[in-house]
């Protein structure tokens, strides 16, 4: 008798797959990461470069050594698209010991000291970032000068106009005192022409990256549109109720990691809700929080500490945002 | 638009490679083995003993209550056992075993072609043909037809929906009917639709068959059949051809948890039985065959045959070119809900709508890895459940948590493990976990 | 400077203060009385929470021993005699004397005993496979060697051997609590008297087949012939449904049973000396028998 298989059904199998996951996710920072190197040159592919191989190696090290798994955890990419993304909220002039530093706080504490993929409450990138950002706040916000940004020198948009909000000066006035036209700022900004960490300055790029995404069915849409959305929605009622103090609510959305992190942190899968309700509350959270940090809080740039915070909220967000259940819609009867 | 329904599904691949082989009948066999237990619920009592001469279509084993159905020889000849055989989970079940003998048929059954369209029979009396005929959902649920049309008390039934969707991949046996058995299968809608007392019925085809919604368009064109009629085409979607997706889909009613589908006024039959309920009233003529689609990218001839319940599947495959070499798995049944066969020398049962021989690199399961919390399967889930979440309390044996979270819900359809990137076997844990549910529901019920 | 640093610790006092209030007399007011001797006799179980008791956990039983009157039909399995003796008399009540039990795996269809006929892919778990089909040997009752009995066990008693694709127990740390008995979802696992010295005398199979068709599937399979029957002088074994069973409370571990069993399914283990019989052909499972002075391995053993 032959040696049939006998399995449970379903005998089919669709064509997603954890790593090809994954390696859509490094595709479609591709797009970013070309521009920063555009941007920045050599220390973008430097900084890039060291943190995908100290986190390969990390991840490599303790699932071998620590946690004794058998079979290879390198191979599911998760450690690529992490590397990735931390390079890609750090500033492109940062010494690569910091670097090697925020790869071991993200594999290491952030992933797999829970137990690796899959398992990890808080998104392992930013908390890599969080760590290096509050340990080293100095070179980590030491961003070099983008090319064709002679405006606002030395500090991000956000600072900048952060520091303009703690001064109670006028943001109208503050923009006019520079000679900057809002309109020709946000379309640099749109383009990536700003200050900022190595990945997030490329807006536009990072769109394209999301649009990529979506197209192959990684992410959907609720996510990014719901953060950026909040964020829209409050920065529109601050101006609408001030415009001379608050800026433009377009600048929120372009600015600092706003895109980088609702398209590709906020979405991360295991750290982000499983039902599309709880998405929603969760990106509405993270959309308020960043904006409440931004414009009343202790730091220029909130999303980071946004996406932690509901990161936290997420098992509660679980086992009370359940999905739409069948049998639940019925028109009435005739 | 075209309609669908509501929550989750997935898309498959259709591979319907037979579609175009006309319906072939296939030789009776030497012996057959007639299972009693072919239907859900209660398995028939033999009804012969060992040395009985039967005809076809003689009763050889009677319905155990409410929830059970005849079983007929679909041969002539002398009985040669009554006692257990092999079923394709190589498991023994009671059966009956025929030596076959000439081919004999009762002398009751109306065996023409001619199409009898005119049906004066009271209600009663068609659920009765149909109980005695003992026909089951021949779509591969192998419910009683005469239960599902007895509507209970209190109950009215609005609408009948013919289930021609045939939602799972490369089986193509409906599709073969609807285009071969069409003016009998309308004239079965119009018999279901006098037993039920209702005017309109719906018949429920995907767009991937635009042949078939055609052809029984243009019957119902000609003005002969009864005007409530309709063909609905859906939009291609598995799994479209589950009772309460397929309620959603042509009503947009869903069936709330727990309750059946005449809570909502809808009794669906598939075209199968449909066709069976017509020959049954009509022509006396019970199950004793039914079509099967045997089918396989690498199989020589997939082809749709009319076999007679009993026969062995190993000489199905044998006259669709033999087994090929590739062959790793042989499943009863479509590849998303059927069941993979460890005894190919099985019966062709009522529930038998297909014989799929899948390749060996397709057979086996990719690498499980960890979950990622990514939410395919619940974005993929007909039911609107948590399938990483059933599944991973089945595994840890928490069954008590299992009924807030809906798990007798569950319709097994696949969809989760289908879509799953870490390739977990959610639906065999689920699976698991349900029936330790019903079992608390059930221990419950019974205080 | 100062100010903001005497504002911050007053509040920060002030909250402590209020927080402490609330929490006394939510405390108070929701007070539950417990018997003290509660926890006292959960200490004194062995705290491993198996369930063996029936309980879902250590506290569970602790609250019924206390609680009852009547506990002697309660008994801990882990903790055994001992412990049961030590909480009745600081509770002052009776309980039952138990003889000490071991789980006993009932098959011996070891790899090479019994031929594959198919390959099972699903999930590897025994209910999974169990309730899909009959399992990937000719047998459709025995082993189907995906462990979930060892990973139910809360003490590593019993663990997979890969050489025969069967579980081994292990007597030193087998406390008998019953959950790998519960779940098998073949119900291969019984516990039985662990007996004087760990000797015991069992039928290793539970194939309930016609003997034609169990011999076809597994050579150690019971073939219900029925020669134990009539060789037991104590009327010790009963046949029933092909398959043969031992009373553990009626054998005297004669082993004549072992000795006349055609196809090895009678096992008995931790014997120190041979099988008493003459027959030659016994030669194999006389020095199995023997090896097997120490540890059992119920599994492998009349195929070694």
């Amino acid at each position: 008798m032959s040696n049939r298989i006998v399995a449970p059904s379903p005998h089919l199998h669709g064509d997603f797959s954890t790593p090809r996951i994954m390696r859509d996710v490094v595709i479609a920072l591709v797009p970013a990461f070309a521009f920063s190197v555009f941007v920045y040159g050599w220390s973008a592919v430097f900084v890039t470069g060291i943190a995908i191989l100290s986190c390969m190696l990390f991840e490599w090290l303790i699932s071998r050594f620590l946690l004794r798994q058998a079979g290879c955890t390198l191979c599911d990419w998760s450690a690529v698209v992490t590397g990735t993304l931390l390079a890609f909220n750090l500033p492109a002039t940062i010494s690569p010991w910091l670097v090697v530093l925020g790869a071991l706080v993200a594999i290491g504490i952030g992933k797999m000291s829970f137990g690796g993929l899959g398992r990890n409450p808080f998104n392992p990138a930013l908390v890599g970032r969080v760590f290096l950002l509050i340990s080293f706040p100095v070179q980590m916000t030491a961003f070099p000068d983008t090319p064709g940004v002679d405006a606002i020198t030395g500090a991000t948009p956000l600072a900048f106009v952060k520091g303009a909000l703690k001064a109670g000066q006028p943001v109208a006035d503050l923009l006019s005192a520079n000679n900057v036209d809002l309109n020709e700022m946000l379309g640099g900004m749109l383009l990536g022409f700003k200050d900022g960490s190595l990945g997030e300055i490329g807006a536009a790029a990072l769109l394209l990256g999301g649009i990529y995404l979506l197209i192959r069915r990684v992410i959907s849409w609720r996510i990014p549109v719901f953060v950026l959305g909040t964020m829209l929605v409050f920065a529109s009622i601050l101006w609408l109720v001030d415009p001379t103090k608050y800026i433009n609510p377009l600048f929120h959305v372009f600015a600092g990691g706003a895109m980088l992190g609702a398209i590709f942190m906020a979405t991360d899968y295991v750290t982000s809700p499983m039902s599309k309700s709880g998405q929603a509350v969760f990106a509405i959270g993270i959309g308020l929080i960043t904006m409440l940090i931004r414009v009343w809080g202790a730091y220029p740039e909130g999303i980071s500490f946004a996406i932690l915070i509901m990161n936290a909220t997420v098992p509660l967000i679980n086992m009370y945002m359940k999905p739409s259940r069948f049998g639940g819609r019925n028109p009435k009867k005739k | 638009m075209l309609k669908t329904f509501r929550l989750g599904g997935v898309h498959p691949h259709d591979h319907k490679i037979s579609r175009n082989e006309s319906i072939r009948v296939f030789d009776v066999p030497a012996t057959v083995t007639i299972p009693l237990g072919q239907h859900i619920g209660a398995p028939a009592t033999a009804a012969v003993q060992k040395g009985d001469k039967v005809r076809v279509g003689d009763v050889i084993g009677t319905a155990t209550g409410f929830v059970s159905a005849n079983i007929h020889s679909s041969v002539s000849g002398t009985v040669t056992a009554v006692e257990a055989a092999l079923d394709g989970a190589n498991l023994r079940k009671p059966a009956i075993t025929i030596t076959v003998e000439g081919d004999e048929w009762n002398p009751e059954i109306d065996r023409t072609d001619t199409l009898i369209k005119e049906c004066a029979l009271e209600p009663k009396e068609i659920i009765d043909r149909i109980a005695a005929a003992g026909i089951v959902g021949l779509g591969g649920a192998t419910f009683p037809t005469q239960v599902k049309l007895s509507v209970p008390q209190g109950k009215v039934a609005e609408i009948l929906i013919i289930n021609g969707v045939e939602c799972e991949p490369y089986l193509t046996a409906d599709y073969r009917l609807m285009m071969e058995r069409g003016e009998e299968l309308l004239v079965g809608c119009e018999i279901l639709m006098r037993a039920l007392g209702v005017e309109e019925c719906a018949i429920g085809i995907e767009n991937n068959k635009p042949e078939a919604i055609k052809h029984l368009n243009d019957i119902l064109a000609g003005g002969m059949y009864h005007k409530g009629i309709r063909v609905v085409p859906l939009k291609m979607r598995y799994p479209q051809g589950g009772e309460k997706q397929l309620i959603a889909a042509i009503t947009k009613r869903e069936v709330p948890s727990g309750a059946l589908p005449i809570d909502v006024g809808a009794v669906v039959q598939n075209v199968g039985t449909t066709y069976a309920v017509y020959q049954a009233v009509q022509k006396r003529r019970p199950i004793v065959d039914r079509v099967v689609t045997v089918t396989g990218k690498s199989l020589a001839r997939p082809s749709n045959l009319l076999v007679r319940i009993g026969t062995p599947i190993a000489s199905l495959i044998e006259a669709c070119g033999g087994m090929p070499e590739d062959t790793g798995k042989v499943i009863n049944g479509g590849p998303m809900m059927g069941r993979a066969m460890a005894n190919i020398d099985a019966p062709v049962t009522k529930g038998t709508s297909g014989v799929l021989l899948m390749p060996a690199d397709e057979s086996l399961r990719g690498r499980e890895m960890p979950c990622i919390q990514c939410a395919k399967c619940v974005e993929a889930c007909p039911m609107g459940l948590e399938p990483y979440l059933i599944s991973k309390l089945s595994r840890l044996r928490l069954y008590d948590r299992l009924e807030r979270e809906r798990t007798a819900d569950c319709i097994e359809c696949g969809c989760c493990a289908f879509t799953c990137p870490s390739n977990l076997p959610l639906l065999d844990y689920i699976r698991l976990g349900k029936a330790e549910t019903m079992k608390i529901i059930r221990a419950r019920q019974a205080k | 400077m100062n100010e903001t640093l005497i504002y911050t610790i007053a509040i920060l006092v002030g909250l402590g203060l209020v927080a402490a209030v609330v929490l006394y007399f939510v405390a108070q007011k929701f007070k539950v009385y417990e018997d003290p001797r509660i926890d006292e006799t959960e200490a004194m179980l062995p705290g491993a929470n198996c369930g063996g008791c029936g309980f879902p956990g250590c506290r569970g039983m602790a609250e019924a021993l206390v609680k009852n009157d009547d506990i002697s039909a309660l008994y801990c399995p882990v903790g055994g005699a001992s412990t049961m003796q030590a909480i009745a008399e600081f509770l002052g009540k009776a309980v039952a004397e138990k003889e000490p039990m071991v789980a006993v795996v009932r098959c011996g269809g070891t790899r090479c005993n019994r031929a594959r006929i198919n390959t099972f892919d699903g999930a590897g778990s025994c209910a999974v496979e169990a309730s899909l089909y009959g399992g990937e040997t000719g047998c459709t009752f025995g082993c189907l060697g995906n462990g979930d009995c060892t990973r139910v066990c809360n003490f590593d008693a019993i663990r997979m051997n890969p050489e025969t694709g069967l579980p081994e127990v292990d007597e030193e740390r087998c406390t008998a609590c019953g959950a790998c008995v519960k779940a098998c979802p073949k119900q291969i696992i019984e516990l039985r008297k662990k007996g004087l010295k760990g000797r015991r005398v069992y039928v290793n199979c539970v194939n309930k087949d016609k003997g034609a068709i169990t011999r076809k599937a597994c050579t150690a399979g019971c073939i219900g012939c029925g020669k134990c029957v009539k060789t037991c002088p104590f009327e010790a074994i009963t046949l029933e449904n092909n398959l043969a069973y031992i009373d553990p409370a009626k054998c005297r571990l004669c082993r004549k049973c072992v000795a006349v069993c055609p196809t090895g399914a009678i096992v008995a283990v931790n014997f120190p000396t041979p099988v008493p019989t003459p027959a030659a052909q016994q030669e194999s499972t006389v020095a199995a028998a023997t090896q097997e002075t120490k540890i059992a391995t119920e599994g492998g053993e009349q195929h070694a």
